[in-house]
């Protein structure tokens, strides 16, 4: 499914080249990226910047909206700015960037003050009340749209790239707005870390350690109101909450430090942006936003797929290694068993008696013991049909069995189990018991010798033949 | 200022629609009440379930499934349109439960991912073949109700019944119903209380899909009309309100749907006095109700709360000194 939607972006990504190639015929892609990058057209420029301006905000803002669990807030609170973008527009019929600014923070706060509002005052949930607001607002938003769309000025007046973002049209006066509010985010980010850090946490500590937790609230969806409405121009109203959510998410899955989860955040930031930015130039000035939000979500699908400490491949990887040395460790102490059965008089143990003690097929047993003597624990003769033990599969065995029976002996003499309901216990632990605990456990045992069943525990010395030498 | 609210005129918002266009206006109202009330039914249960959100996701997310059914089978027909809207549905909350079982990014985050890739990728298709989807990437977010094709009417055993949108429309809401009808109680009962429908051997997560299918279908045949943005109002407003008004399931379905009504009348009015969009009209209609519900409610209401603090005012007891600190 996710490996799907990689390949619907590269389909989606040719066939836009494909489609421009079509409509200008002069140029191809490569003089069109050449013309991208070596910014010559100063709208470029501003596009470019823009860009990478509005991906560090959003990163470093959807950094602490993740991790505050506040990720649909955003979401509300980037649909309930459309009336503010209309009204701002009204106020001086043009696209004046500033009155554009103060009308849309002032939806929404209030939107998100309506939010809060309906959930103190009513027995609506939160989820509800935010979707109640998210499209109110946004339908008082779409009639001011349309009722500005009829007045003569409005029809050209490109309100309506507010909805999907047009980087191109990105000017040098949201480019200052733009510096202004990621410089303003950098420098509270910075001087009040700890505070951020602390009440996006703890908030229980945080009130109980003095902290402004109310105040740092606020100022925190202060700041999320101004980045969202930098990022209009470029994102639209719909998928600026997806340019918040998004990076940060990635980062999320990357990191387990919050410094280090803001810097990536902003770099995934920066990256979807630069990438939506020129995408859509290169497919002949289509929406921005979609493909900013469509390069954000390449890079989490990469995150969550090939993430070093999360991601589900090498969780995926980790947990095939580790259900292929469980089965060898319990082959490895059937195969004790056996030899324990006959007293160790005889070394040499037959598949059929392996397969019979674990209730399995001769097939089943002969692909383990091909296993075994792949990872030299055993050594094969009589074409395969007899198993011994390698002095590696003995010490592995001896040490499985002795956790084995340790811990049964420690269930019933320490935690005063019943001798029979300890032994399913004992045969998942053995594996992923560490050498720490044993020793532990050996110790408050007080080096015992038989397990609850009588059965003997098999020595240190098996284990390490260095400290004494024996062999059954 | 003035060019932009035009004078209200009393003859020209309320006569002249009903004198003049009845033929048209009686399908449009009638259009709205069905997307109303098929969402609001709908929207009832995601309210109760807390997933209020998840149909935000889902009313995003049918786009790219109806792009590509379109772009696939080439034509508008209802039922691969459907088709594509339940797919996309469904795959929907399947990311999103992937995402949030195999990583440790919390569900609200995961609904966000989820639905915003989907809908790029359905704006990006969309623009791309813009000449050949006959949806304009303007309409998908707010859809236009006023432009609903009401020329060709559908005929059933021989009796004409009415434009084939509204029709369809009707049926879907009349199905919504009937299926409420019929699953009343196993949907009840694993809203309230997962674990006693599990007890009473009721599937949750059967239940689940179908309530999620069941959005699918409904959003889709609303698109059309109200667009992916506007339906999460349909899809809430009526039902929040009317759980301002009542605390029974079976009166809150009933206002539901008549909050679903007066809001289409409304809405039609107020988009015909400030010449705007009709849906998202119809969605401030709906609002300014929940804001009069939220307002006056006779039980939870804000100045039933106050009138009724006022009228009793909290005596508190003189509480005892503590012994310590003298």
């Amino acid at each position: 499914m996710t490996t799907g939607a990689i390949a619907l972006c590269l389909v989606i990504s040719t066939s836009a080249e494909a489609a421009k190639v079509s409509d200008l015929t002069s140029t191809n892609i490569g003089e069109q990226a050449l013309r991208f990058f070596s910014l010559q057209d100063p709208s470029l420029r501003f596009a470019l910047v823009g860009s990478i301006l509005l991906g560090i905000t959003c990163g470093l803002l959807g950094s602490f909206i993740v991790v505050r669990k506040m990720a649909l807030v955003g979401d509300a609170l980037s649909h309930a700015v459309l009336p503010g973008v209309a009204l701002g527009f009204l106020w001086g019929q043009t696209k004046d960037p500033f009155a554009i600014f103060v009308g849309a923070t002032i939806a929404g706060l209030i939107g998100t003050t309506v939010v809060s509002l309906i959930k103190q005052t009513t027995r609506l949930k939160e989820d509800a009340a935010l979707g109640l607001v998210l499209a109110s607002f946004f339908a008082v938003g779409i009639c001011l749209v349309t009722m500005i769309q009829r007045l003569p000025t409005g029809n050209k007046s490109g309100i309506d790239k507010f909805l999907f973002g047009q980087a191109a049209a990105i000017s040098a006066g949201d480019v200052r707005l733009m510096a202004f509010v990621t410089l303003l985010s950098i420098a509270t980010i910075t001087v009040f870390y700890k505070e951020c850090l602390v009440t996006s946490f703890d908030v229980g500590f945080a009130r109980a350690a003095g902290f402004p937790t109310q105040l740092i609230h606020h100022s925190i969806m202060l700041l999320l109101a101004f980045t969202i409405v930098v990022a209009l121009q470029a994102v639209g109203v719909v998928l600026v909450s997806a340019m918040l959510i998004t990076p940060a998410a990635a980062a999320y899955l990357l990191t387990d430090r919050m410094h280090r989860m803001l810097l990536l955040a902003a770099l995934f930031g920066m990256i979807a942006g630069v990438l939506g930015a020129f995408l859509s130039f290169l497919g002949n000035n289509l929406p921005t936003g979609p493909f900013m939000v469509l390069g954000a979500s390449a890079v989490f699908v990469c995150a969550f797929l090939f993430g070093p400490k999360h991601g589900v491949v090498v969780r995926w990887w980790k947990r095939r290694s580790r259900s292929g040395r469980i089965r060898r460790e319990n082959a490895l102490k059937s195969i004790y068993r056996v030899l324990e059965e006959r007293d160790f008089r005889d070394e040499g143990v037959a598949l059929r008696e392996l397969a019979q003690l674990r209730r399995e097929s001769i097939e089943e047993a002969r692909a383990e013991s091909v296993d075994l003597s792949r990872h030299g624990l055993v050594s094969t003769h009589e074409e395969g049909n007899v198993l011994f033990f390698t002095p590696k599969g003995w010490q592995r065995a001896c040490e499985i069995v002795r956790n084995h029976r340790l811990w049964e002996l420690y269930l019933t003499n320490a935690v005063q189990y019943a001798p029979d309901h300890v032994h399913e216990d004992a045969d998942v632990i053995e594996h992923v018991i560490g050498t720490e605990t044993v020793r532990e456990i050996e110790r408050r045992l007080q080096f015992a010798k038989r397990d609850p069943h009588g059965r003997l525990i098999p020595g240190l010395e098996d284990i390490y033949p260095s400290t004494a030498g024996r062999r059954a | 200022m003035n060019d932009l609210i035009p004078e209200f005129d009393f003859a020209r918002v309320f006569i002249a629609p009903w004198a003049d266009g009845a033929q048209t206006f009686i399908w449009i109202a009638l259009m709205g009440f069905f997307v109303a009330a098929a969402c609001g039914l709908v929207g009832n249960y995601l309210i109760l379930r807390r997933m209020a959100l998840v149909g935000d996701a889902i009313s995003h997310s049918v786009l790219p499934g109806i792009a590509i059914a379109f772009l696939l089978a080439n034509s508008r027909s209802t039922p691969v349109m459907f088709l594509g809207a339940l797919v996309a549905g469904i795959l929907t909350t399947v990311i999103i439960e992937v995402i949030h079982k195999k990583s440790r990014v919390k569900q609200d985050a995961a609904i966000g991912i989820a639905f915003s890739t989907l809908f790029a990728i359905g704006v990006i298709l969309i623009s791309l073949y813009a000449d050949k989807v006959d949806l304009d990437a303007e309409c998908v977010l707010y859809g236009e109700i006023a432009f609903v094709p009401l020329a060709p009417h559908v005929q059933m055993f021989g009796l004409p019944l009415g434009p084939e949108p509204v029709v369809r429309m009707g049926f879907v809401a009349a199905l919504t119903l009937l299926l409420i009808i019929l699953f009343y109680k196993e949907l009840l009962v694993s809203s309230f209380d997962p674990g006693l429908a599990a007890s009473l051997g009721i599937n949750a997560g059967v239940m689940h899909y179908a309530l999620m299918s069941m959005l699918s279908v409904v959003v889709v045949s609303a698109f059309e009309s109200v667009g992916a943005i506007l339906v999460i109002a349909m899809l809430i407003l009526p039902g929040a309100t009317a759980s301002l008004l009542s605390q029974r399931l079976p009166v809150v379905l009933l206002l539901s749907g008549v909050h679903g009504a007066l809001s289409s009348l409304l809405g039609i009015h107020l988009s015909i006095w400030l010449e705007c969009s009709m849906a998202a009209a119809m969605v401030v209609m709906g609002a300014a109700l929940f804001v009069l519900a939220w307002v006056f409610s006779p039980g939870a209401g804000l100045l039933a709360t106050w009138l009724s603090r006022r009228s009793k005012p909290v005596r508190l007891e003189a509480a005892p000194q503590p012994a310590y600190g003298r």
